[in-house]
């Protein structure tokens, strides 16, 4: 019998130790090939809505901090749109990418990024998903890069209604994806194992 | 003309290497343990950030020549590597970003964190960038990097890789992964290589020698392909039952 032609993806393998070569040569110094790193500022100019900072760290099976992972978010801007050339619902800010990438600090594996609190974007069924940032990990020691979400502790109700959250069988768990928010600062800390092991998506 | 803007196809998580590698020693404490969550792609998944040639620079697919030296050159093999983009159903992904970033030719990194006892090539920095065109081609110029060791086992030493971070049109599709060169007897013995079961997996990662696009007195061509996950047709989706 003839096989369905389809190709396979190409697997992954682990972005190691030196992704910052690649990925944020400026942070470690490797500077002159690139004038800025890709995805090191998200707001470009006035954009609307209530700007935030996103930040947290990233935790090992022993509670040890990873000090060498990289940190991708994506996330649609304060109307609920994302800018993206796939996004079917009109255009987005165009003072706000959307895309933030960054190399967790060298010594505290803090990541810290400048944003705008997102709006809300709906599930395929119609059903508004509450506001969200899609979140994307590589490290040495991660064979396939890790997708989660960080959702707002300020936004009960919606968080209630979430259609993703509502996939979450363990209650419990949902607590692992809100951002905690002090002043203007929504900090939510990872755990790639153990207790508090944060929900991770195959999307 | 049917519209690929569905979901895209689930990944294989049996083709991809698992999480938990034992052999490869650091992912046992960083491979998450629960079981992944699984839902249908939203927008959030299926948008995502797309790159044009503004947001690149003239050298940033020469590695030979952009962290050089004005007269010199980065030392080693010099290669060309170049091949295509297409997704599972075979069609060309054009605007791919694709970076890249390697070792120098005696296996030594440009990173603060790499203590291996091979020099620094001053005219090496060992990263670069390039967009894939309208039929999913791409090229990068860069001279071959060298195997080095790591700290694994007692003796383990990576194959000569390159790093390769692709963004296709949907932030589902981000993928991270390395190539390898065809003949490397490091490929077979390596951990992290082995943390992908299927043979073919690996093959796929392996990069060819394609005397067709060598530049005679120039430069080798390896040739390599780059597949990114599929997207569904729409055709039956966003229907309601009796329309």
């Amino acid at each position: 019998m003839t096989k369905l032609a389809y190709l396979k993806e190409s697997p992954s393998q682990t972005a190691g130790p030196y992704v910052h070569i690649g990925c944020t040569p400026n942070v470690i110094g490797n500077d002159g090939i690139y004038p800025q790193d890709l995805g090191a500022a998200m707001i470009t100019g006035p954009a609307k809505g209530e700007q935030i900072t996103f930040a947290g760290r990233i935790f090992d099976g022993t509670g040890t901090v990873l000090r060498d992972a990289m940190v991708e978010i994506w996330q649609a801007d304060a109307q609920g749109i994302y800018n993206s050339p796939a996004e079917t619902r009109g255009a987005a800010d165009p003072n706000f990418t959307g895309f933030g990438r960054q190399a967790v600090d060298m010594e505290s594996g803090a990541f810290t990024f400048e944003t705008l609190k997102p709006g809300r974007v709906p599930f395929p069924d119609g059903r508004l998903q509450a506001p969200h940032i899609n979140i994307w990990i590589v490290a040495r020691g991660i064979n396939l890069g890790l997708n989660t979400r960080a959702y707002f502790s300020d936004e009960e109700t919606a968080n209630a209604d979430d259609p993703v959250l509502a996939r979450i069988e363990h209650k419990h768990r949902i607590q692992t994806l809100i951002a905690q928010k002090e002043r203007n600062t929504y900090t939510l800390d990872i755990y790639l194992q153990g207790e508090r092991e944060t929900v991770f998506f195959d999307i | 003309m049917t519209q690929h803007d569905g979901a895209y196809f689930p990944r294989d998580r049996n083709w991809h290497p698992k999480l938990l590698t034992p052999d490869y020693k650091t992912s046992v404490l960083r491979s998450p343990q629960k079981p992944l969550i699984s839902f249908g792609n939203s927008l959030s998944e299926t948008t995502g950030p797309v790159f044009g040639h503004n947001d690149l620079g003239e050298l940033d697919s020469d590695l030979i020549q952009n962290y050089a030296r004005s007269g010199e050159s980065a030392l080693g093999e010099r290669i060309i590597v170049h091949g295509r983009v297409l997704d599972e159903s075979g069609r060309p992904v054009p605007q791919v970003l694709i970076e890249v970033w390697q070792a120098n030719a005696g296996g030594r990194y440009r990173h603060k964190k790499d203590g291996y006892l091979a020099p620094l090539d001053p005219n090496f920095g060992g990263c670069g960038r390039a967009l894939s065109d309208d039929n999913g081609y791409y090229a990068f110029r860069t001279i071959k990097p060298g195997p080095y060791p790591w700290p694994n086992g007692v003796n383990d030493w990576r194959p000569a890789h390159i790093h390769f971070s692709l963004f296709g049109s949907g932030f589902a599709q981000r993928l991270i992964t390395q190539m390898y060169f065809e003949g490397d007897p490091h490929i077979a013995l390596c951990p992290i290589v082995n943390t992908i079961k299927d043979p073919q997996a690996i093959d796929m990662l392996t990069a060819k020698l394609d005397m067709n696009n060598t530049i005679p007195m120039n430069a080798r061509a390896y040739r390599f392909d780059l597949v990114l996950r599929g997207r569904r047709s729409t055709l039956f989706e966003n229907r309601l039952e009796g329309n």
